[in-house]
C-alpha cells in the first residue's frame, strides 16, 4: 500500500535498503523512490509495506550548491565509493501553505544506487537547519529580484 | 552511568583513542574538545531529536502529485526555464 497511489507493484530493484531505517522509523528498513508527476522534481520516498510516505527534493532545485559533508561511516554504511555517484534527497515539510515548505538540510537522505542501500545521514555543517525555508532561499539567492 | 568530576582543561580518555577535554566553564555552560578519529561519529543529542520531529512533521504534508506540481512552480530551475524563453 502506498501512500499517494494506493495499491501499487514496486520492483525489487527500485527498493533501496535502510539498514538503520530513518530518525523516529528505525523500524523501517526498506524504501522505494517514485516519481510523481513528470513535470514536477518532487518525488516520494515510499516505505515498502508501510502507508508511509515522504514527499522528497533534490537540494539542487533550490540552493545554488549543497555542499554534502557528511560522516564518512555514514557514506561506508551505504557502501559509496564514489561519492558522485549518490543521489542526494532532502525530505520537505509542506504545510497548509505551500510557500512555507521547509527542506530538512540536516538530515539528508542519501541513495546509492550501485549498492542499492540508503540512509538518512546528519548533515556535518552548521548552517544547515532541519527547516529550511525553501522558497526564501530561492528569492535570495536570485540576483534583481 | 559512570560519573567523573573534571575541572577545567582536564580531559576524561574513553577507549583508547577519543579524548574529551573540559575547554571552559561558564555559567551553567560548559564547552566541551572532542579528539576523536574521524571515523567516530559525534552529535550534539538534540539534533538527532530534531531530525525524528522534523520526519514526523513532514508526514502531517497534505499533498498529492498534481498539488505537488503546482507547488513546483516556485522552484528555481522551473523560475530560470521560464526566464530563458
Amino acid at each position: 500500500m502506498t501512500q499517494p497511489y494506493g495499491e501499487m507493484e514496486i520492483a525489487e530493484n527500485q527498493i533501496f535498503q535502510f539498514s538503520d531505517g530513518i530518525f523516529g522509523f528505525e523500524y523501517v528498513t526498506r524504501f522505494a523512490v517514485l516519481d510523481g508527476d513528470e513535470d514536477s522534481p518532487f518525488k516520494w520516498l515510499q516505505a515498502v509495506g508501510e502507508p508511509l510516505a515522504f514527499v522528497i527534493l533534490q537540494p539542487e532545485y533550490f540552493l545554488d550548491s549543497y555542499d554534502l559533508k557528511v560522516p564518512q561511516s555514514d557514506l561506508e554504511s551505504i557502501e559509496a565509493a564514489n561519492p558522485d555517484s549518490l543521489l542526494v534527497f532532502t525530505i520537505v515539510t509542506i504545510p497548509e501553505n505551500p510557500e512555507d515548505m521547509t527542506a530538512n538540510l540536516q538530515g539528508p537522505v542519501i541513495l546509492n544506487p550501485a549498492s542499492g542501500k540508503g540512509i538518512q545521514a546528519i548533515s556535518l555543517n552548521d548552517a544547515h537547519t532541519v527547516k529550511h525555508r525553501i522558497i526564501d532561499g530561492i528569492a535570495a539567492e536570485s540576483p534583481g529580484r | 552511568m559512570l560519573v567523573l568530576a573534571r575541572r577545567l582543561n582536564e580531559s576524561i580518555m574513553i577507549g583508547d583513542d577519543i579524548e574529551l577535554v573540559v575547554i571552559e566553564i561558564k555559567g551553567d555552560q560548559v564547552k566541551l574538545g572532542i579528539k576523536a578519529p574521524r571515523s567516530v561519529v559525534v552529535h550534539r543529542k538534540e539534533v538527532y531529536e530534531e531530525i525524528r520531529k522534523e520526519n514526523e512533521a513532514a508526514l502531517q504534508s497534505r499533498v498529492d502529485d498534481s498539488k505537488l506540481k503546482n507547488i513546483a512552480g516556485f522552484l528555481k530551475k522551473d523560475r530560470k526555464k521560464g526566464e530563458d524563453q
